[in-house]
């Protein structure tokens, strides 16, 4: 079954059609040929394909792209200001909190998410106190970001990068 | 991928009545389970019925001081609502143990309790399993079983259950409202799993075109204080080996008040029913916590590999119910 869909990506409307199984990390990467998310496991659970959707962090590669007609998409290139790269993405620069790179656009979607779910107060399985303030210690970013996997094992710069960010 | 058909219904109704027009459909929530089951091939529905355009995601606080969980509410936003964060600290500390952040802001509470279990061999359309194919086995059965069940399976499926808020809720003595091509039904959270016995296919009670409509959670005792501990193979982002939801009230060294239900060891939340009945009106004592525990796994038949998680659910247990007893002083 092909379906129209249109997707708002990176700030661009486009349209697709495309096939009832294609998921929303396929249309992106084949469909509309937005390839910072990146196709790693394929079964949710490297966090490589990791966008904003509809400006919360979430895998692409576990749901179809037919069921978010009209939906907002921001991957890792669409963080950006124009030329200005986002505070998280400097602070990865900065700190050099990347190796290979296939992991870095999940990790820096997840990373904007997880700061904003920070500055809403929700609290993670590290918070002691689920009724009080989130403190960005590094125990409450490696559980926020458990979902985002990493072979090169850049982590601890990740976390510094993320501190940095959120500054 | 077989290909299949896509409707977004916009009412209840309509959904029922489109999931019950063709023979193999299935309820798509978040599709954290279900899209990933997809591409195994260890579900392969001709129609799949989007509940994302219905009215069932709202949290709605019930006159008798409970809370109403429509359906279609994301794990995450039910994990920071502030009524479940004050009044269900057990239920917010399980959803918030569950999976990671991208996927909790897909997943649905009604999805969750009917994801499947993720047994190896379950997901590996190459063995055989008779949850996946009825009457061809279990290969976890003298296969590797460190993940498998302790309490409660049968020779046809030793799978787990794998929601942490499942355990939660059966700790909580929720109620699950249900609306099918017969009418509304509730049906209590605890009964809505099954034991394999010999169907292992059958997850639930539930059948064809019977949609999960909405969770409701009664409200908890004054002076009961409740937790959830989680034992895994890793930090984070696992299912659990064993966990404990635990709801408690003492008053002058008395439980007064016991919940327990346990997760991992079972193919359902594990509702703990002895060792409450044990516990109930005896003294809040390390020695009255451990013989409950014991009591409760007297049932336990572990298999080759899990054999530890007979004393890590005792030892769990104790350590939910000793953290909880020490508050109260």
């Amino acid at each position: 079954m092909e379906s129209d869909i249109e997707l708002h990506v990176d700030g661009r409307a486009r349209q697709v059609r495309l096939d009832s199984r294609t998921t929303l990390l396929d249309a992106l990467r084949d469909g509309l040929g937005a390839t910072a998310p990146k196709k790693g496991c394929d079964h949710g659970q490297c966090g490589a394909c990791t966008v904003l959707l509809d400006g919360r962090r979430v895998v692409t590669c576990l749901t179809f792209a037919i069921a978010h007609d009209g939906a907002t998409v921001t991957t890792a290139e669409g963080l950006a200001d124009g030329e200005r790269l986002h505070p998280v993405q400097e602070a990865f620069i900065e700190r050099d909190a990347f190796q290979c790179g296939f992991c870095t656009p999940g990790q820096v979607c997840s990373a904007v998410g997880m700061l904003a779910e920070v500055a809403e107060g929700r609290p993670s399985a590290a918070t002691a106190d689920l009724a009080g303030a989130v403190e960005l210690s590094g125990e409450e970013i490696r559980e926020r970001m458990s979902g985002n996997l990493c072979r090169c094992a850049a982590y601890g710069n990740i976390v510094d990068a993320i501190q940095d960010g959120a500054r | 991928m077989i290909p299949f058909d896509y409707e977004r219904p916009s009412d209840v109704d309509g959904a029922i009545a489109t999931a019950t027009s063709r023979g193999s459909v299935a309820f798509l929530a978040g599709g954290t389970n279900l899209v990933d089951r997809m591409k195994l091939g260890v579900t392969e529905p001709e129609l799949l019925v989007d509940l994302g355009g219905l009215p069932l995601d709202d949290v709605e606080e019930l006159p008798d001081g409970g809370l109403r969980v429509g359906a279609t509410v994301r794990n995450s936003d039910l994990a920071a609502h502030p009524v479940v964060l004050r009044d269900y600290p057990v239920l917010a500390r399980a959803l918030l143990s569950g999976a990671s952040g991208q996927l909790r802001n897909l997943a649905t509470t009604g999805g969750n309790l009917l994801q499947r279990t993720r047994c190896v061999y379950f997901q590996d359309v190459t063995t055989p399993c008779g949850k996946r194919e009825p009457g061809t086995g279990c290969s976890a059965v003298g296969g590797s079983t460190r993940q498998h069940a302790i309490l409660g399976a049968s020779e046809r499926c030793v799978a787990t259950h794998p929601s942490d808020m499942a355990v939660a809720m059966a700790a909580l003595d929720a109620r699950v409202r249900v609306r099918g091509p017969e009418g509304e039904r509730v049906i209590p959270l605890v009964d809505l799993h099954r034991l394999p016995g010999d169907e292992p296919e059958r997850d639930t009670v539930l059948s064809g075109g019977d949609l999960i409509t909405a969770v409701d959670l009664p409200p908890l005792p004054p002076g009961t204080r409740s937790l959830y501990r989680k034992v895994r193979d890793r930090a984070s982002f696992a299912f659990a080996l064993v966990s404990v939801a635990a709801v408690l009230r003492v008053e002058g060294g008395v439980v007064r008040d016991v919940r327990i239900a346990l997760g991992g060891v079972a193919h359902k939340p594990w509702r703990a029913t002895t060792a409450e009945e044990e516990l109930l009106g005896g003294p809040a004592t390390e020695e009255a916590f451990r013989r409950a525990a014991e009591l409760e796994l007297a049932a336990a038949r572990p298999l080759s590999d899990n054999g530890f998680k007979v004393p890590l659910a005792r030892n769990t247990i104790v350590a939910a119910l000793r953290e909880l007893s020490l508050e109260e002083r």
